[in-house]
């Protein structure tokens, strides 16, 4: 028995069903739109709706990245940048600079992006109100009626009983003044490179059958209250491996004595920092 | 170390070669066939088929045989094959009433139109171990012609709610869940397609739940039934129906106590439970769902997990449910980082006593 599969693995019709739900997405940024997800070869959770967002949109002109957790070389960044070798023939890149699709899981690249560049993220719970309001029929109400009070009183009693808003990742944001959004579960320190970003930014929920998106130069303000304003996550000391500031970074555990160290999240910026510091050395 | 979470391609490469040498198993004994697994397993090869939501057993035997005898991974092959195939038509409705019979029980009727049979069935059987299955001489049996059913014989009576009340619903074409998007609430259709290819343990949990008073509906088996049936697609150009096979499917037939409303009288209503193959258990605990969930259209309080809709269909999938719980073993330390400086920092406030925080706290409060 042999098996052939189409360009980017979905049939044609699907890829237009799902420009259709991106074109829609654009055209209501925030705004989380049904589409009739399909099973992937990989597992849900997995990155199967930013996988499905993909494979409508790449081309075989097109060069994609991957990352996961900010790597090009983590197990599932690996895994899907083969499936898209394999199924769609295309170029591939860990270069931010050189990829005009990038699917992300959980981080935006350092490198900022520019006009033309796609940020694919995979989404695993799309609806910001889920852990407020489990039933998908009353947030549907709620975004229409933009009643959002129940997402800032979270913040706000988060603020007296932790003297923070104890939100860390998947930091709520308002689009274009309208919507409220998950930005996925990226680190809140990569919310303020939503806002304005000239790249389009593309969601794709697979299991939860929701795609949206931030068209590019978009208002995209993380919720906060005069008194407590937003602000990033800042680290004590520089990336140990390039030196790099204001950048996010990964802990890791050296030994069983309590010894750490911090480097870049994002590889491909903390290798090419150091590439380009190399000659000098 | 910086090493250690690096290398993923080379990582995987292995972890595939090693799983290729763990599904084989000892070499000196022979390989298990597809057609071993299609003949021999055959209940497994029915769930496959049944949650991977395509009706071909050679398929469900070597996703089985691929999957190393896990379910959920040989339903999950089966349904990213199925996926990709394209979508010709919808077949007429099949008739069950028109069924070459293999099993037919009720528990309404000592005896009714058409006959018994128990079949090939375990219900009897004592659950001793048998190192040596050959030592039964093997029966064989003919089908039982074209028997109505039950809900039907009932419905002459007025007893039992008629099938699809309202025509436009039966007439119009069943909707697709893996074609269209899933908005809650459900039409009766894709609630019972989203049934048929939910996870047998979940639907029997819930069924049983139903059981033991969480959303009781007082169950009768008015029927299962067992055979073939035949499948048709009209063809326009043709204008007749064209026989594509034969399927075997389960079907039960739930009869519920309704003590009736403003608007209707007491009669009984109706649990409808459909699988490919003989996968009967996962028949009857579709059927007892099926039933919960029309609580609200039979104007009974909404009380119960099994009545939910939402709840119930949103986590019925297994492929979706494993998917979601399995990812977590997936990195997250991007994450985990942005959870540790905050719990870090939570600690150095509560260690420093009245912290920075907690006039903060104050503050918010005012």
């Amino acid at each position: 028995m042999t098996l052939t599969y189409n360009f980017a693995y979905l049939d044609e019709a699907t890829k237009r069903m799902i420009r259709r739900a991106i074109l829609k997405a654009v055209a209501i940024p925030g705004y989380q739109v049904p589409f009739a997800s399909r099973e992937m070869p990989m597992p849900y959770g997995w990155g199967t709706g930013g996988v499905q967002v993909t494979a409508s949109i790449i081309g075989p002109d097109d060069t994609l990245k991957v990352i996961d957790q900010g790597s090009d070389d983590t197990t599932n960044a690996v895994s899907i940048r083969a499936f898209f070798a394999r199924v769609a023939n295309v170029a591939v890149t860990t270069a931010t600079r050189d990829a005009t699709i990038i699917q992300t899981r959980h981080r935006i690249p350092e490198t900022p992006l520019s006009a033309g560049q796609i940020l694919v993220f995979q989404v695993p719970i799309p609806e910001p109100l889920r852990f407020l309001e489990p039933r998908e029929t009353e947030t549907r109400v709620m975004h229409a009626l933009e009643e959002y009070g129940l997402m800032h009183v979270k913040l706000y009693e988060d603020i007296a009983r932790h003297g923070h808003i104890a939100t860390t990742y998947a930091y709520p944001v308002k689009v274009e003044g309208r919507y409220i959004m998950d930005p996925s579960p990226t680190p809140k320190f990569d919310n303020p490179k939503m806002h304005r970003s000239p790249a389009l930014q593309l969601f794709g929920a697979g299991r939860e059958k929701r795609i949206y998106a931030v068209p590019p130069f978009t208002e995209v303000v993380s919720l906060d209250f005069e008194d407590h304003p937003f602000a990033v996550q800042a680290f004590d000391a520089p990336c140990a491996l390039c030196g790099a500031t204001g950048v996010y970074l990964d802990e890791i555990v050296t030994d069983d004595a309590g010894g750490r160290m911090f480097t870049c999240s994002d590889t491909d910026f903390c290798t090419q920092r150091r590439a380009a510091e190399a000659p000098n050395v | 170390m910086y090493v250690a979470v690096k290398g993923g391609a080379a990582a995987i490469a292995n972890a595939h070669r090693l799983l290729a040498k763990d599904r084989r198993g000892d070499p000196a004994v022979p390989e298990l066939t597809a057609e071993q697994i299609a003949g021999q397993l055959t209940l497994a090869v029915d769930r496959v088929m049944a949650e991977g939501s395509l009706y071909d057993p050679e398929l469900a035997a070597i996703a089985i045989r691929q999957a190393r005898g896990d379910l959920i991974e040989a339903i999950f092959l089966v349904r990213a094959f199925r996926t990709t195939l394209p979508r010709l038509g919808a077949s007429r409705p099949v008739d069950t009433a028109a069924m070459a019979i293999e099993r037919r029980i009720s528990a309404t009727f000592k005896d009714l139109p058409g006959g018994q049979v128990l079949g090939p069935t375990f219900d009897y059987t004592h659950r001793l171990i048998e190192p040596d299955l050959g030592a039964e001489p093997p029966a064989t049996a003919d089908p039982l012609g074209p028997a109505p059913r039950v809900t039907d014989v009932l419905g002459h009576e007025g007893l039992v709610e008629p099938d699809a009340a309202d025509p436009a619903a039966r007439d119009a074409e069943p909707g697709d869940l893996t074609r269209e998007p899933l908005v809650s609430p459900l039409p009766r259709d894709v609630r019972l397609q989203a049934l048929a290819r939910g996870d047998e343990g979940w639907l029997l949990g819930l069924a049983y739940s139903t059981q033991r008073g969480y959303g009781r509906n007082h169950p009768f088996v008015g029927e299962i039934r067992t055979g073939a049936v035949e499948l048709e697609l009209d063809v326009p150009e043709l204008g007749f129906p064209v026989t594509l096979g034969t399927m075997t499917l389960t079907e039960c037939q739930m009869v519920n106590q309704f003590h009736g409303s403003a608007e209707e009288p007491p009669q009984f209503t109706r649990g409808y439970g459909l699988v490919f193959g003989r996968v009967e258990r996962k028949a009857m605990a579709m059927a007892l769902v099926d039933r919960a969930l029309r609580a609200g259209e039979l104007g009974e309080d909404r009380v119960a997990p099994a009545q939910d809709e939402e709840f119930v269909i949103a986590h019925s999938d297994n492929v979706q449910a494993t998917g979601f719980v399995e990812h977590l073993k997936l990195p997250h330390y991007v994450d985990f980082q942005a959870e540790a400086a905050l719990v870090r920092r939570l600690r150095a406030e509560a260690a420093a006593g009245a912290a920075p925080g907690e006039t903060d706290a104050q503050e918010a409060a005012e």
